[in-house]
């Protein structure tokens, strides 16, 4: 007799949450950071919890999981919570308990930080570890990068957060981020003709291409998919359903770098990330030319914004001429837009800054 | 005794440097003699080395499910099978955390142990979807590793054309700025239509996101089909005694450059006594002051939530965020909290009737336009769902007269109740 699955959706929180956040729970008056790394929270009931933020390499084996989970049982009072971008928190109720359980996360190996005006951990997808159409890896990208960033994880010394993401495809699960990192196919996809009519719904894949690029066509006698590759745009949408029109490329998939997305309303309404870099070479294991630009242009904004201006914000005031001076990026045809609704972000007036 | 390793020159330079190194872990797990995903690990490193050497990722879908499912499980079997047979297969169950991701050490024990029985010993907290991944099963464990989660309290999440893993901020369990019960609205929402997440049959994803404050920590603008943000509809509350205790630490040009001129609507103004005056009718509750001065600034107490449809990526015709179509609604009594649920199905209802094959709720509303949208959900246009009026005059404005009799009515309404 087979198991009928219990259906029961989103576990409720409660049974697993620290106590003071669960008896305070939407009473809370205001919070502090009183170093990187740690938050300390008050609630109107007085009680008091501090937060410890570490950086984790996300996808944990059983030994860090355990790690862990001893520290939180040793150091901390057993219950931890995960951040949006794979940061761990372990909440404790007294602040004596806050530098023993640093020392012992750094022993360990876990980098504390993460909080206010830092660069926070990358937020990620799968790519050749586990996606079945990854461009790049992900796992190692954001490990090899963060390396990097050790410095302005552990610190908050940035004008505002800064989050940063990788996305192995032009798809782009990682999200809209200050800094995004993604693949950008430059080639047409290869189509393997032998496969096509058995592998793919044909209609679907015609359906899927955002140009109308893909037409049906018999190819050597057999029913296939053509690309204009006039049109193509090499973004790589028909190759999920249909893996036989292939658009990873060791040598032609490059990486691009976009800046100025931001989720929050805060000050102006969020925003999507801009592309500002491409071309550069998918170069495992540790993607050095990415790393360097990365570096390049957070080193500008530190120097650069305001206190409390997010990258978006930052351009916004010093306008997209001076960003590309002062990162002494190269600005080229590839950066004006020409998709639906591209007039709108063109200059349509004299502001020029001189 | 294991099966040979293989060499990973690359994949080793990638245990150096200060942040923890996924490497390292995997090579534990390979390294662990007796065990049963030891073999699955070595040949899982061997696969991911010839990743790194030719640049190009070796793993196919295909039809992996539970037992009364129809999605939640994402198949991975290897392109490259023969050269690593033992990893395969390689299957994730997508797991659904609790809302706002908080655990014990005991039920991450528990976790950890089933993993270990069944699987890889490999888990990612948390995809971007919001799951826990749970990296590695063979075909024929994928139902022993979920009936033990199952019988845990836990569930898959959402894969394919289905509503998918929702997410909700720490909010209310920890944070001032929280304006709704975050870990209600969404357990009430994905778990009203777990049918529609475990029998994928929509014309594509749909995604559920509740931040508790415009901040939007969950990004649900941007990336939810439907985002519920919380906010408030009275007055902000200002602590003036602390509004001057902060001016009396920072200065008041930290203040003027950092608070008073940051503000998008010019809402604030310095008195001369130290504190600080606020036009309430002007703030849009954009949350930067608020985040600045944590202890003299808060929300008001009229709190709600504002609804916005249709955010998503690129996929197909470019990323797109999410529209207001409920400028703000009242979540306090269980009758109000209905009504988020009804809003949620007529729109999930109006997704699967008129979307096309693997279009987004965002590209569905792009084609047919937000008018059509709010009228086939049931709701009337209000001028908060626009940043600005049309600019274009092709457009026939021949039963003027009755549209600008309904806004009247509704207006006359709103002052008789």
């Amino acid at each position: 007799m087979p198991r009928t699955p219990i259906e029961s959706g989103v576990p409720d929180p409660f049974q697993y949450m620290h106590p003071v956040m669960a008896k305070n729970y939407g009473m809370w008056k205001y919070h502090e950071r009183p170093r990187p790394g740690v938050l300390c929270h008050t609630a109107k009931s007085g009680d008091k919890v501090w937060t410890v933020r570490a950086g984790t390499q996300r996808q944990m084996d059983l030994y860090t999981i355990r790690k862990l989970c001893d520290i939180a049982d040793e150091y901390a009072e057993g219950h931890i919570r995960f951040t949006i971008r794979s940061n761990i928190e372990f909440m404790v109720s007294s602040e004596a308990k806050v530098q023993p359980l640093i020392d012992k996360l750094l022993k360990e190996g876990f980098p504390v930080g993460g909080t206010g005006p830092s660069v926070t951990m990358i937020s990620h997808t799968q790519g050749w570890l586990h996606c079945d159409i990854p461009g790049t890896d992900a796992s190692g990208v954001v490990k090899a990068l963060m390396d990097e960033l050790h410095e302005e994880f552990i610190k908050e010394d940035m004008p505002n957060r800064v989050h940063i993401a990788t996305s192995c495809c032009q798809i782009n699960c990682g999200g809209q981020s200050d800094i995004a990192i993604n693949i950008q196919h430059t080639k047409p996809p290869k189509i393997n003709h032998d496969l096509v009519a058995n592998v793919c719904e044909r209609p679907a894949v015609v359906a899927r291409c955002p140009v109308a690029a893909i037409r049906p066509a018999l190819v050597n006698g057999k029913p296939s998919l053509e690309v204009d590759e006039k049109k193509c745009i090499c973004c790589g949408a028909c190759y999920p359903p249909c893996p036989p029109m292939q658009i990873n490329d060791p040598e032609h998939s490059k990486l691009a770098i976009w800046v100025g997305g931001n989720h929050s309303n805060a000050r102006s309404k969020p925003s999507f990330q801009k592309l500002v870099a491409a071309g550069l070479p998918n170069n495992p294991p540790r993607w050095p030319e990415v790393a360097a630009i990365l570096k390049k242009i957070l080193h500008v904004y530190k120097e650069d914004a305001k206190d409390w201006e997010r990258i978006s914000d930052w351009v916004e005031r010093i306008g997209w001429p001076r960003f590309f001076e002062l990162t002494e990026l190269p600005f080229t045809k590839f950066h004006i837009d020409d998709w639906r609704g591209a007039r709108r972000s063109l200059n349509s007036s004299t502001h020029i800054r001189f | 005794m294991s099966k040979q390793k293989h060499e990973t020159p690359m994949l080793d330079q990638l245990e150096s440097g200060p942040w923890p190194s996924f490497i390292t872990g995997i090579k534990r797990l390979a390294n662990d003699e007796g065990k049963t995903y030891q073999d699955t690990m070595i040949d899982l490193l061997g696969q991911l080395e010839h990743s790194y050497q030719t640049r190009k990722g070796y793993w196919k879908g295909g039809t992996i499910s539970v037992m009364g499912y129809g999605g939640g499980i994402i198949p991975r079997f290897s392109e490259v099978g023969d050269k690593y047979p033992a990893s395969r297969e390689f299957h994730t169950l997508r797991i659904m955390p609790p809302a706002g991701m908080h655990y014990d050490t005991k039920i991450m024990r528990e976790m950890c142990d089933v993993w270990e029985k069944h699987g890889s010993g490999l888990i990612a907290f948390h995809g971007q979807s919001g799951d826990i991944m749970f990296q590695g099963a063979r075909s024929d464990k994928v139902q022993d590793a979920f009936d033990e989660f199952n019988k845990m309290g836990f569930d898959l999440g959402g894969a394919g054309p289905a509503v998918r893993t929702g997410m909700s901020c720490v909010g209310a369990a920890r944070c001032e700025q929280s304006c709704a019960n975050e870990q209600k609205i969404l357990r009430l929402l994905v778990n009203e239509f777990l049918d529609d997440m475990h029998r994928p049959a929509l014309p594509y994803k749909f995604k559920f996101k509740v931040s508790g404050c415009p901040n939007d920590c969950m990004n649900s603008i941007e990336r939810a089909d439907f985002s519920v943000i919380g906010t408030w509809r009275d007055d902000m509350k200002v602590d003036q005694d602390a509004v001057k205790a902060f001016i009396a630490e920072k200065g008041q040009k930290y203040v003027i450059d950092n608070v008073i001129t940051r503000c998008p609507t010019q809402a604030l103004s310095l008195n001369d006594d130290d504190t600080l005056a606020v036009d309430n009718r002007n703030c849009v509750r954009c949350m930067h002051c608020i985040n600045v001065m944590t202890k003299a600034l808060s929300p008001g107490d009229d709190k709600g939530v504002t609804i916005l449809i249709g955010g998503k990526r690129t996929l197909k015709i470019g990323d797109l965020m999410g529209t207001v179509v409920v400028p703000f609604m009242k979540l306090e009594t269980e009758e109000e909290y209905e009504k988020i649920v009804e809003l949620a199905g007529d729109i999930i209802d109006f997704f699967a009737e008129n979307a096309l094959e693997h279009e987004r709720t965002g590209e569905m509303i792009e084609r047919i336009g937000l008018a059509n949208f709010i009228e086939g959900i049931g709701l009337e246009v209000d001028p908060n769902m626009i940043a600005e009026p049309r600019q274009c005059s092709y457009v026939n404005t021949g039963n003027w007269d009755e549209e600008a009799q309904k806004w009247f009515d509704r207006k006359a309404e709103e002052r008789a109740a």
